[in-house]
């Protein structure tokens, strides 16, 4: 329509949805359930529109699919939309993601609802184009105008130190962008343009590669977020209300690892090599420190919330491995990990509604008044795990394989994570679920409800059927992954021969 | 040349200049009564100019023995003078007559201040500069002090009329010493003299020339009288001094540095490299600690001043439309900003702390949204205006390879951020305050459409780009 194509569609159909909440008026009840419901209807109406986009998506070709292009600021910066292998499975999760967090906050947000699903709404206009943009200023936009939406979420509807949290997420977050975004402007120095496609094919000259890959690995490593940096991520996670959580965890974080694989990787080929050791001496830390933090939390949320800088850390290890199990597996455990991550804010979520508490001390023995609770948080544990059988399984299983290949010792370390990982979940789950229910408060806590089953129950679905047939997933970026690997091969043999030829 | 294109290509300047002596005459006869009727003239002078702005292409004419020069770039700036005078009146009206200070002479200060930075835009030697900017001046440091009975404000007035009379001497030798060595006041008689090296002369020359033009942009280190006039002036007559005055010294400053020394760059580039990392140094760190948002807003221009220099460091044709860039999207914030303030009145009485907009997004929902809009886009967040702003100037600087003036600049916008999102989580995570009176039209239409274009600016911004950029190219 207008020349714009399913992407566009895409990006811009939640802007539909807050046009409409715009118009409403008032706070009574009334408005409050139209607002639920229009922002409802948006996002899966957008869901729908993905998956429509997914039908028209050919798997087998590696290149950028569903591509438009329009004049926008000029001097080379366009507007310019486009998909692959890897940024499609993001896309699908944002959009799949998107109406369980409005059902997540559909009873828990009784304040300010019509903001609140604009908010939402507007952050997945962002999510959406950050995956889509093939051109690097209109990446930056979306993925730092993201800042705004989650700002807001956590300071308007979040915990006691909300204010502390937001100001922690936006200004750790800002930084980091700040520096990419310098290095996208010395990247427009040198290639005359912003188009992604033609600067995967420009080739920058090394020192100015480790520049480059520093500046974004700066704001990446932050959204990852990586070890040092990862102390927002805990913070915003325990103050953000349920979806904020979900969207964190199961989306954002994302963002850093798609960073790194459609930039990092393929345009500063030589530097990843450079810098490949300090990336995985960087993912072993967050591997097991971080899992070792998160076996001492008294907090749910801050549990998960170190656990997912734990798994993100298996996330940059596969990338860096630089082989096809490595990648596929990393783009495989980032949307596993955002499923397993955001039901787990769900399953948090639910008894947080029920007690008003997350102080894992509070719980005790809901197996015998939650039965289908129980269920659900042990197939999301497990997942968490990696157990085989479950989606978690076979990202660290793929990544470990890659890192295996890249360096020996590497996997070695990385899989103590996975031993500590078990450690830190089950021990969760027996001080949440088993034991004698002796709280007074738990003694009449009422089981899912059938909102709660319907928000569940897809999740633990597909976590199980990802887990028995991960071709779903590694097949549609397989040809992408492929495709990059190679290039990345190509860059490397040929400074190599560049190197031999100045000898 | 016939003396009807000499008209013709100094419209602006006419239309202002005559326009403020039919306004003395018709406030000499009819007294107080008539500052209505002389607003809304004053008003149509200022509209009827801007309107005179537009076309002309990428013609440029000497005019007046040389005296100035109607280009592309003087047209850009003078249109956005010309928007930030003509809202600040628009503004105005409503405040002063409940300030009940709604002399006529108000909107004749204003546009006789507008006809001198009509002048100083255009100038094209040292002389008309002057002539500009004394103009400029004189009728600032009146309206600086129109609340005569006010002691904040007759301090304002006073400490802006002694510090700018001392810069304006400073101005005034610098040029004085130009002459001297250069042998001429045209500005490119001074290119030509200097071309390839440049004396000692010269250079102190340039250096107090370009003390007295920072002053007037309040760029660090002559910043010091920002916060206070800003407080203590009433708040239309701040806005005017944060849009009006700023541009025209950027103007004439991008001019002067680029038609009159492209042959001693590295002398220029140095005192601008300085005063933009110092200027974006206290405009972030100063403004952390204040409580009156007026002062907040001086603190934050004097940061995005120094920005905008970073855009002129470049030295290039990209930097120079960086710089455009800059103030077009500058104007834009900081009139929305200064509505959004002039909003902020509770029982009748305008109120100025920051502690003011407390829990605003409950009490008028529309006023927070538009204020936390502005707020992101004067920290620089996209996709609002602001970013585009930023990303024009650092990326011209980037270009130059001045990569430390730009990441200085990037991490001290970091800083800044700061106090602009604690006014959004004032606004927006607090408990309310009392709210406040609806406001006057006149504001509200400044404050909506500023608003609107700095939110919207990213989806249609071709043709800004554009008309920026040729006029960055007429100074090459």
């Amino acid at each position: 329509m207008f020349g714009f194509g399913i992407l566009s569609g895409l990006v811009f159909l939640p802007l539909v949805g807050v046009a409409f909440l715009l118009t409403l008026r008032g706070e009574d009840e009334h408005t409050k359930r139209n607002a639920r419901w229009a922002a409802l209807i948006t996002t899966l109406a957008t869901f729908l529109l993905s998956l429509y986009a997914w039908s028209r998506f050919n798997p087998a070709i590696s290149t950028f699919q569903l591509v438009e292009s329009k004049h926008w600021l000029g001097n080379g910066l366009i507007y310019k939309l486009g998909v692959d292998g890897v940024s499609l499975p993001f896309v699908l999760l944002t959009t799949f993601l998107m109406p369980f967090c409005i059902l997540a906050s559909w009873e828990t947000i009784d304040r300010r609802v019509k903001e609140y699903m604009i908010a939402f709404l507007v952050l997945e206009t962002l999510m959406v184009g950050v995956f889509c943009a093939l051109d690097l200023v209109l990446f930056y936009l979306f993925f730092e105008g993201g800042l705004i939406p989650m700002f807001l979420i956590i300071g308007i509807w979040g915990g006691p130190r909300r204010v502390y949290a937001s100001f922690k997420f936006f200004l750790y977050t800002l930084v980091g962008s700040l520096l990419m975004l310098l290095a996208i402007m010395a990247m427009y120095g040198v290639a005359g343009t912003t188009d992604i496609v033609v600067l995967l094919h420009t080739h920058f000259p090394a020192t100015m590669q480790r520049w480059l890959w520093l500046a974004f690995f700066a704001s990446f490593a932050v959204k990852m977020p990586m070890w040092p940096v990862h102390t927002w991520l805990p913070d915003a996670h325990v103050e953000a209300p349920t979806a904020g959580s979900v969207i964190l965890a199961g989306i954002l974080l994302k963002m850093g690892g798609y960073g790194l694989i459609r930039f990092s990787l393929p345009m500063f080929p030589d530097a990843s090599h450079t810098f490949a050791p300090l990336v995985f001496a960087l993912s072993i830390i967050a591997i097991v420190y971080t899992s070792l933090v998160a076996l001492v939390q008294e907090d749910m949320k801050k549990l998960i919330a170190y656990s997912s800088v734990a798994h993100m850390g298996f996330v940059t290890m596969g990338l860096f491995a630089m082989n096809q199990q490595g990648v596929q597996g990393a783009v495989f455990q980032m949307v596993s990990h955002g499923l397993v991550s955001g039901a787990l804010f769900l399953c948090v979520g639910v008894v947080y509604d029920r007690t008003h508490t997350r102080s894992i001390a509070a719980y005790g023995g809901l197996v015998n008044r939650m039965p289908l609770y129980a269920v659900a948080l042990m197939v999301f544990t497990l997942a968490n795990v990696g157990l085989p059988g479950t989606s978690g399984f076979v990202g660290e299983f793929l990544t470990l394989v890659g890192a295996f290949g890249a360096n020996s010792w590497v996997a070695l370390l990385a899989t103590t994570g996975v031993i500590l990982s078990a450690c830190y979940a089950l021990y969760l789950y027996r001080r949440v679920i088993f034991g004698v229910l002796e709280k007074s408060a738990l003694r009449s806590i009422p089981d899912l409800s059938s909102r709660e089953i319907v928000l569940l129950l897809p999740l633990g679905l597909l976590v199980i059927y990802y887990g028995v047939h991960p071709g779903a997933i590694l097949d549609m970026c397989a040809a992408s992954v492929d495709h990059l690997i190679k290039s990345i091969h190509v860059a490397a043999s040929m400074s190599k021969t560049a190197a031999l030829a100045m000898r | 040349m016939p003396l009807t294109v000499a008209i013709v290509h100094t419209l602006p300047e006419i239309i202002l200049a005559a326009g403020a002596l039919v306004l003395i005459l018709i406030g000499a006869f009819a007294g107080e009564r008539a500052s209505g009727l002389v607003t809304w003239i004053a008003a149509l002078a200022l509209a009827l100019a801007l309107l005179s702005t537009f076309g002309g292409g990428a013609s440029r004419t000497v005019l007046w023995s040389g005296a100035l020069v109607d280009d592309a770039f003087a047209r850009f700036m003078q249109m956005l003078a010309l928007i930030g005078a003509l809202a600040s009146l628009i503004m105005a009206q409503d405040y002063l007559a409940r300030e009940r200070i709604d002399q006529f002479e108000f909107p004749i200060l204003i546009l006789l201040s507008t006809t001198g930075m009509m002048i100083l835009i255009s100038a094209n030697n040292l002389i008309a500069l002057y002539l500009g900017f004394e103009l400029m001046s004189l009728a600032l440091y009146v309206i600086a002090a129109f609340r005569r009975d006010d002691m904040r404000a007759s301090e304002a007035g006073l400490k802006y009329f002694v510090l700018g009379a001392l810069t304006s001497g400073m101005l005034l030798y610098g040029a004085s010493l130009l002459y001297g060595f250069a042998g001429t006041v045209s500005l490119a008689g001074i290119a030509a003299a200097v071309h390839g090296h440049a004396s000692i002369g010269v250079i102190f020359g340039l250096v107090f020339l370009m003390a007295g033009l920072a002053f007037k942009m309040s760029l660090a280190p002559f910043h010091m009288w920002t916060p206070d006039v800003y407080e203590g002036a009433p708040t239309p007559v701040t806005a005017f001094f944060a849009v009006a005055p700023k541009t025209a010294a950027v103007a004439i400053t991008v001019r002067v540095v680029l038609t009159a020394f492209p042959g001693a760059v590295t002398e220029w580039r140095q005192i601008i490299v300085f005063i933009s990392i110092l200027s974006m140094a206290i405009g972030s760190f100063a403004a952390i600690g204040q409580s009156n948002i007026k002062r907040l807003l001086a603190y934050s221009s004097i940061g995005h001043m120094g920005f905008a220099m970073v855009g002129l460091a470049a030295g290039t044709a990209q930097g120079a439309s960086g710089v455009l860039m800059y103030m077009t999207i500058y104007i834009a914030m900081t009139l929305g900003t200064f509505a959004g303030v002039l909003r902020m009145r509770v029982g009748g009485r305008y109120v100025e702390k920051i502690s003011d907009l407390s829990g605003l997004a409950r009490t008028s929902p529309v006023m927070a949204l538009f204020l936390a809009i502005m707020m992101f886009s004067l920290a620089g967040i996209p996709p609002l205006a602001g970013f585009f702003a930023k990303w024009y100037v650092f990326n011209a600087a980037i270009q130059a390879h001045l990569y430390g003036l730009a990441v200085i600049g990037v991490l001290t916008s970091a800083v800044a951020c700061f106090y602009y999102i604690r006014i959004v989580k004032i606004m927006y995570f607090d408990e309310a305050a009392p709210g406040f009176d609806a406001a006057a039209p006149g504001v509200d239409l400044v404050f909506v459409l500023s608003s609107l274009a700095v939110l919207v600016f990213w989806i249609f911004p071709g043709p800004i780009v554009a008309s920026a950029q040729a006029a960055a190219r007429s100074l090459f």
